[in-house]
């Protein structure tokens, strides 16, 4: 009976994940000592940041792409979601030139490191299909701008930014679904393996 | 539409920007004081004393 | 227990050091309080930019000439988008690197044809009127070689075309139906008819621009306004906003090569900048897996700035 129990999927997973990640890895209450300087803050304003982008757009999305261009109100939620990804690029550019300091791929954390610069590049994208769902002059301009590089490589056939329709729903189902899920496995990860140790200067061997 | 809440900019930006060109180099002042606070934000964040945590005896 | 040499880039050492409390909710919530007050404050002093968009309305109405020459470009087939080749038509080189060109093996997939698109099928759309359908019906019926003989003395003619009264006159007589197409056509443009006619070509909703755009952009009309803006290529313009916002500045290092040569020389342009891009962010996405480049924080030393507390403590 608890052999059955034990071969199921569900407690099999269940116990991976419990092993891998423990609740008190997960939500830790303690941290090493050496995690003392401010450059640490600016994982976490990215998250912020990331959560204020995604609340912005709900209420942006609540009365249509074109609702902002005809209220204050939706003007200035446009202005918040602007500005929220501006500090979003910003503490996120702050944050991997901490972490590229530290070299904080160092011991079995590679993935974090992989993860973090792919969640960069589908934030780079995730801006620009806002730029061009803005159903203005900007988004004009910088569709026809920037179908010649995309269609350089080919592919601009099927990702075409000058139809509207494809990259207002890239923008606001496609992308942020991807930013939060890979946002999501770059802290798991960073809380599995918790955060990377100082250098060294003497070490020369390591337990293999 | 919601007109009258009065939250248009203080600060007007909507005007034909400024740039600073060097050579090849050609950005907006926008951009540039953005790319500026960046480094600064990251010097501040590497030499800015960090609170509470000299001297501190572990819990665990 | 067997040992292996410690890869200082790869490697880190266990820690054994003291832990300290740390309490990742109130750190989590502190921020996005600060970052939400931020945002709001900033919001609230700066606004953001929304430059009305361009219609061919309006560009036909502040510049017909230029409307009117575009649209003789579309219909002569000698415009940017006539001649741009993959995705949209045959017609270009497509852009390479040696034989490298995933823009030709795509092939043809957006399929615009400007001729038609652009002129004949939205002026066939228009309401039945004796010399328009005159000049439709002699434009449709003629061979193509006649068709280009048009196109050529319309060319020759077009930089003295004019506007006035609202007419559009082109001091040739060797153009066939073309002078009575595009004053049409302009007419359609500055009601704001042609604006409906290249939307409604797949039916009755539309979330697709891709006509509409390509057309607006092949006039100078556009570019003048982006120019006035600080938008175009070589102004750095991908990395600009309208007004005086800060635009997407993280673009800098893919606006930074449509500076320099061979990128801003070359007819490939777009796909050595773009080739450039990929292998460099493939470098970054693969740095903890590079030697060498994973050692230059190690020499940079940036972290002993960073882990001062503990190195002092040591």
């Amino acid at each position: 009976m608890s052999t059955d129990i034990e071969r199921q999927w569900t407690s099999r997973i269940r116990h991976s994940v419990v092993d891998k990640l423990p609740p008190d890895k997960l939500l830790p209450d303690t941290q090493p000592a050496y995690v003392a300087s401010w450059i640490y803050v600016f994982g976490v304003t990215t998250m912020a940041a990331l959560a204020v982008v995604i609340a912005t757009g709900c209420i942006l999305a609540l009365d249509g792409p074109q609702w902002w261009h005809s209220s204050t109100l939706g003007h200035y939620i446009n202005s918040m979601h602007l500005w929220s990804v501006e500090i979003f690029f910003f503490a996120m550019v702050v944050h991997l030139w901490g972490k590229f300091s530290m070299a904080a791929w160092r011991g079995g954390r590679s993935m974090t490191w992989v993860t973090g610069a792919v969640t960069f590049l589908a934030s780079i994208l995730a801006g620009f299909t806002g730029y061009v769902s803005q159903t203005n002059f900007d988004s004009q301009w910088i569709a026809t701008q920037a179908k010649d590089g995309i269609n350089s490589t080919g592919g601009g056939a099927f990702f075409n930014v000058l139809n509207l329709g494809q990259m207002l729903m890239w923008h606001i189902v496609l992308l942020p679904i991807a930013a939060v899920v890979l946002t999501g496995l770059h802290v798991v990860m960073v809380r599995i393996r918790g955060v990377v140790p100082p250098f060294e200067d003497t070490k020369t061997e390591v337990a293999a | 539409m919601a007109q009258g809440w009065g939250l248009g900019a203080l600060v007007n930006l909507d005007h034909y920007g400024h740039y600073i060109q060097w050579h090849v180099i050609q950005i907006s002042v926008g951009n540039l004081i953005v790319m500026v606070l960046m480094v600064a934000t990251f010097l501040a964040a590497l030499f800015a004393p960090f609170p509470g945590r000299r001297n501190r005896k572990g819990a665990k | 227990m067997t040992k292996k040499a410690f890869r200082p880039d790869v490697d880190a050492p266990e820690y054994k050091g003291a832990y300290v409390p740390y309490d990742i909710i109130k750190e989590g919530a502190i921020a996005v309080l600060v970052v939400f007050i931020l945002t709001a404050a900033l919001a609230l002093v700066f606004s953001s930019p929304d430059e009305k968009a361009v219609t061919i309305k309006t560009w036909s109405n502040a510049d017909a000439v230029d409307f009117a020459q575009t649209a003789g470009d579309e219909l002569a087939g000698t415009s940017a988008v006539a001649n741009y080749g993959a995705p949209y038509n045959n017609n270009g080189t497509s852009q390479h690197w040696g034989f490298l060109s995933p823009e030709k093996w795509v092939g043809v997939r957006i399929k615009i044809d400007t001729t038609k698109d652009f002129v004949i099928d939205p002026l066939s759309a228009q309401p039945a009127q004796p010399a328009l359908t005159a000049a439709l019906n002699e434009w449709n019926s003629a061979s193509s070689a006649t068709q280009t003989t048009w196109d050529n003395a319309f060319n020759k003619a077009e930089p003295n075309l004019t506007f006035s009264n609202g007419q559009v006159r082109i001091p040739t007589k060797a153009a066939g139906p073309i002078p009575v197409l595009l004053n049409y056509e302009t007419q359609m443009a500055r009601s704001g008819a042609l604006d409906q006619a290249l939307v409604t070509q797949s039916g009755f909703y539309t979330t697709n621009y891709t006509k509409p755009l390509l057309f607006i952009s092949d006039g100078t009309y556009f570019a003048g306004l982006a120019d006035k803006q600080h938008l175009t290529g070589s102004q750095w313009g991908m990395m600009n906003e309208t007004g005086q916002y800060p635009g997407q500045a993280w673009l800098w290092l893919y606006t930074f090569w449509y500076q320099v040569h061979p990128y801003s020389t070359s007819a490939s342009g777009d796909f050595l900048v773009w080739g450039t891009m990929m292998i460099l962010t493939a470098l970054m996405i693969l740095l903890p897996f590079i030697p060498g480049l994973r050692s230059i924080p190690r020499r940079l030393k940036i972290y002993r700035i960073i882990w001062r507390e503990h190195y002092a403590a040591e």
